[in-house]
C-alpha cells in the first residue's frame, strides 16, 4: 500500500520535471492558468516577447510552483493569513476589520501596484500602502520595509490575484516617477559598470557563471528562493543585483527603488501575477 | 588606507629586489583603437597565474562571462562574452592588453568591465558589500595580474 502510494508520487514528480521547460504551461493547483510569455508592452523597444522568470528555471524548480502544497512560499502566506485578522495598534483594528475577507478585499490589487496615490501625491508600492494603513488607520508601528512580516503580507495580497494580468500604469501623474525608474534601469552602476539592461535585456537566456539570466521580471514577487529558504521582496532583489555590480546600493523603500519598481513592473504588463513564486 | 600604505611599502620592497616598476591606470597611453603596446610592469606575465586569476571568483572571474575550452576543468563558464578559444590568433597582444585594462576603449559600450581603471564610476561600492566606497578605488586587478592574464590569453592560439 505505502509503496504503491510512493510510486505514484514519484511518477507525478517525474512527469512534471520532464514536461517543465521554457515552453511549459504554468497552471497552479490545476486551475490557475498563468500567462508566462506574451507580447511586450509598446514602451519596450529592445524586447518583443516578455517572459516570466518561471520559464528560465529548471524543471524541478518549476514544478514546485505548480501546486500550493509543494510551494514552500505558501507557509509564509499562511502566517500572513493569521496576521490579517490580528488587531494591532491604538485603534484596535485588524486588516480584516476594514478589508474583510482577503480573497475578496484584495483581489486585483497586486496587479495594479505600484500606483499613483492622489491624496498623497506620490507613487506607492504595496509596502508603502500597507504601512500607511498600519500607521494612520490602525495606530500601529510601521513594519520594516523588506522585513518578513511585510514581505509575507505582500505575498498574501499577491496570492489572491494570481492569474490576473499585471496592469500597472505609466502615464498621467505616474509618468515622472516612471521616467526616473527607466533612467535607473539603464544606468551602469558600480565598479563593474553594469545596468539592469546589460544583464536582463541584452543577456537574458545566457548563463552568467552558474546563473541562467532571466528578464528580471517582478510579476512573481515575493519569490521563495531555495537559496535562502524565505520569501524575498522586490527591493531586496534589486539591492542584491546592484550590490553585485560592486556599487553602493539604494535602500529598500527609497524613492529610487520605488521608481525602479514602477518601471520594472510595467515591463511585465500582460504577464500573470504569480507571487509567491519559487526561484533558485 | 592601510592597504594603500602596504601597497606602497611592498612596491618599494620588491623594487629593491627585482627593480619592478609598474604603470598606474592614469599613466597608460592607449592608441586611437584603445590598444596598449607597453606592458604595465617590467616583470614578464606568468600564464599559469593568469589562468588562475581568470578562474577565481574574487579575482578576474572572467569565466563567469566567457567559455574557454582549455579551462574545461573549471566549472560554470558563462555565455555573456565570446568564446576565448584562439583569441591570440585573432588579435595581437596590444589589443588584448587594451581589452583587459579598459574593454570599453576597444569595444564601445561593451558589457565587459574594465579591469585596470579607477575613476568614472557611478556609485562605486566597497567590494560586494553594497556600502559606499570611501577614498580611491583600487583597480579590479593589479598591474601584474593584468600582465599574467594577458600572458595566458596569448597562449590561446588556433
Ligand atoms: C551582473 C548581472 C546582473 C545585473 C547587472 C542585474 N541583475 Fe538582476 N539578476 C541577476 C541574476 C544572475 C539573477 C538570478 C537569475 C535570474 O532570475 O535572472 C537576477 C534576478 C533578478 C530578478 C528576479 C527575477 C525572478 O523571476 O525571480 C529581478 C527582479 C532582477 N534580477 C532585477 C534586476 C534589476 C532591476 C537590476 C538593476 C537594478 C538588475 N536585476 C541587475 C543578475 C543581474
Ligand atoms: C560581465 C561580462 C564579462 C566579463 C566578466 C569579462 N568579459 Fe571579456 N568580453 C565580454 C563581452 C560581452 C565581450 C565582447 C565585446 C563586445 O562587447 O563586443 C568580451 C570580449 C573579450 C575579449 C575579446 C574576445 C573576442 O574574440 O572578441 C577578450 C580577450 C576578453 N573579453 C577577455 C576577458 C578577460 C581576460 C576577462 C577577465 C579578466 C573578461 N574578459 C571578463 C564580457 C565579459
Amino acid at each position: 500500500m505505502r509503496q504503491a502510494w510512493l510510486g505514484i508520487v514519484v511518477g507525478v514528480a517525474f512527469a512534471g520535471a520532464a514536461t517543465a521547460d521554457e515552453f511549459a504551461k504554468l497552471v497552479v493547483n490545476g486551475e490557475i492558468e498563468m500567462v508566462t510569455r506574451t507580447q511586450a508592452p509598446d514602451h519596450m523597444e529592445a524586447i518583443d516577447e516578455i517572459r516570466s522568470g518561471w520559464t528560465f528555471r529548471t524543471g524541478e524548480t518549476q514544478t514546485l510552483q505548480m501546486d500550493d502544497f509543494d510551494n514552500p512560499g505558501m507557509v509564509f502566506v499562511e502566517q500572513a493569513v493569521e496576521a490579517w485578522a490580528v488587531a494591532e495598534g491604538g485603534m484596535g483594528k485588524s486588516c480584516a476589520d476594514c478589508h474583510g475577507d482577503v480573497a475578496d478585499g484584495m483581489k486585483g490589487v497586486r496587479a495594479v501596484y505600484p500606483k499613483w496615490n492622489e491624496t498623497a501625491g506620490e507613487v506607492r508600492t504595496l509596502e508603502m500602502q500597507i504601512n500607511d494603513c498600519r500607521t494612520t488607520r490602525m495606530g500601529a508601528d510601521e513594519w520594516s520595509y523588506a522585513g518578513d512580516p511585510m514581505t509575507n503580507m505582500v505575498a498574501l495580497v499577491s496570492s489572491v490575484s494570481r492569474g490576473m494580468p499585471v496592469n500597472v500604469a505609466n502615464d498621467g501623474p505616474a509618468s515622472e516617477t516612471w521616467a526616473l525608474g527607466k533612467e535607473i534601469y539603464y544606468t551602469r552602476y558600480g565598479q563593474l559598470e553594469l545596468s539592469c539592461a546589460n544583464c536582463h535585456e541584452e543577456n537574458y537566456d545566457n548563463y552568467i557563471r552558474a546563473d541562467h539570466l532571466s528578464q528580471g521580471q517582478i510579476n512573481g514577487f515575493p519569490t521563495y528562493r531555495l537559496k535562502n529558504a524565505k520569501l524575498n521582496s522586490v527591493h531586496s532583489r534589486f539591492k542584491g543585483c546592484i550590490r553585485d555590480t560592486r556599487a553602493h546600493t539604494f535602500s529598500p523603500g527609497s524613492p529610487e527603488f520605488v521608481a525602479l519598481e514602477l518601471y520594472v513592473a510595467t515591463r511585465g504588463n500582460g504577464l500573470s501575477v504569480e507571487g509567491p513564486s519559487v526561484r533558485n | 588606507m592601510q592597504q594603500a600604505a602596504c601597497a606602497a611599502a611592498c612596491l618599494v620592497a620588491s623594487m629593491g629586489l627585482v627593480q619592478a616598476a609598474e604603470l598606474a591606470p592614469a599613466d597608460l597611453s592607449y592608441d586611437e583603437a584603445g590598444h596598449l603596446q607597453a606592458p604595465l610592469t617590467d616583470m614578464p606575465g606568468d600564464p599559469a597565474n593568469g589562468r588562475k586569476v581568470m578562474a577565481t571568483k574574487s579575482q578576474g572571474n572572467c569565466i563567469s562571462c566567457h567559455a574557454i575550452s582549455e579551462m574545461a576543468d573549471v566549472p560554470f563558464h558563462g555565455e555573456v562574452g565570446p568564446l576565448l578559444d584562439g583569441v591570440a590568433s585573432r588579435y595581437d597582444e596590444a589589443m588584448i592588453r587594451g581589452i583587459v585594462t579598459h574593454s570599453k576603449g576597444v569595444f564601445e559600450g561593451t558589457v565587459m568591465p574594465s579591469y585596470y581603471k579607477v575613476d568614472g564610476f557611478i556609485r562605486p561600492g566597497e567590494g560586494f558589500t553594497g556600502k559606499p566606497k570611501d577614498g580611491p578605488v583600487d583597480p579590479l586587478l593589479t598591474a601584474q595580474q593584468v600582465e599574467d592574464v594577458v600572458a595566458y590569453l596569448m597562449t590561446l592560439t588556433d
